[in-house]
């Protein structure tokens, strides 16, 4: 299954969670969030939230700025 | 009561009913390296701090929120970088998901070049976010009306600029920001456009609540220096503000008496 992670095709098993998604591009453990088609998904909610084919998957964290 | 000379205890800002412990509002944008970021904000003596909200990178350094973290200052996530009121709304929750805050400072900018708010843009994810629950304190153009406007839909603050971001051409409009603080029932931050501490102290002194900088610390050849300049520059800039400054005179007005001079 590819998804768009960041703007990245990637390519997950399917059925992959967005747990699975966002550790794939990052280790952080916190200050990091998820958004799945453009809906922003509780990280409590990252384990039970399956992905799709075609999905888009923002995952931003906080960087130095203004 | 007696008069506070420098109680500055006495006289905190407050925003949406929480005491920021300085007057100073930092942002942590252009600070070549982690280490600079951190003397810098030690000696500025800020309490709140912006960030900005990305993509995360793998290769990444060293974490802008162990930076605060560390030195125990409040984070205030920015929408900086954002173009549409519906990509505002997205960062603002997404900021709000990744670091715990319902505070953001939202940014809708109209072009690179400028950097000047979006109006329209912005007026809608202000009415948005607050409705989401929010504390929203937007930063907008010196216009009063605009000002004024995103009061009335629920702002917690309102943060006019001086000059576009980063310039360094300071306070373009002082009269405007004059109309702003005169009619404003919320904090008047004044953010961006600073260029060194003459810049902050005349914000305070027009009657601003407070003033965000970054740049002009952070791009300083000595920022740790320029934010300890700045420290000092909005507290004065406040106190004479609160002595309330003698009006402006045509002609000169003698400081010593005439009267028992020496005759020869």
């Amino acid at each position: 299954m590819r998804i768009i992670v960041n703007g990245e095709p990637r390519e997950l098993p399917d059925g992959a969670s967005v747990a699975q998604a966002v550790a794939a591009v990052t280790a952080a453990a916190s200050g990091v969030a998820a958004a799945l088609n453009d809906e922003v998904v509780r990280r409590s909610a990252w384990e039970a939230t399956t992905l799709r084919e075609a999905d888009r998957l923002e995952v931003l964290t906080a960087v130095q700025g203004g | 009561m007696t008069e506070t000379t420098d109680d500055t205890a006495a006289d905190a800002l407050v925003i949406a009913g929480e005491e920021i412990g300085s007057r100073l509002i930092m942002g942590t944008g252009g600070a070549p390296s982690m280490q600079v970021l951190r003397e810098a904000l030690t000696a500025s003596g800020t309490a709140l701090t912006t960030v900005a909200m990305r993509r995360v990178d793998p290769s990444a350094r060293g974490s802008v929120l162990d930076v605060l973290t560390g030195c125990g200052i409040r984070v205030l996530p920015n929408t900086a970088g954002c173009f549409t009121a519906g990509e505002a709304v997205l960062t603002a929750k997404m900021a709000r998901e990744a670091l715990g805050t319902n505070w953001v400072k939202l940014e809708v900018i109209a072009d690179e070049r400028t950097l000047l708010p979006d109006p329209i843009e912005l007026v809608e994810a202000a009415e948005q976010l607050v409705d989401d629950g929010f504390v929203v304190l937007p930063y907008t153009n010196d216009d009063p009306v605009l000002a004024h406007r995103l009061e009335q839909l629920g702002c917690a603050a309102v943060m006019p600029l001086g000059s576009p971001i980063g310039s360094g051409l300071g306070i373009r409009n002082p009269h405007n920001i004059e109309l702003i603080v005169e009619r404003a029932g919320v904090p008047v931050i004044l953010d961006a456009g600073l260029g060194t501490a003459s810049d902050a102290a005349l914000a305070m002194e027009l009657g601003c609540d407070a003033v965000l900088l970054a740049t002009a610390v952070t791009r300083a050849q000595s920022p740790a220096r320029m934010a300890a300049a700045m420290r000092h520059a909005v507290e004065a800039g406040r106190l004479a503000r609160l002595a309330g400054r003698i009006p402006k005179r045509r002609y000169a007005q003698a400081s010593s008496p005439f009267e028992g001079l020496a005759s020869s």
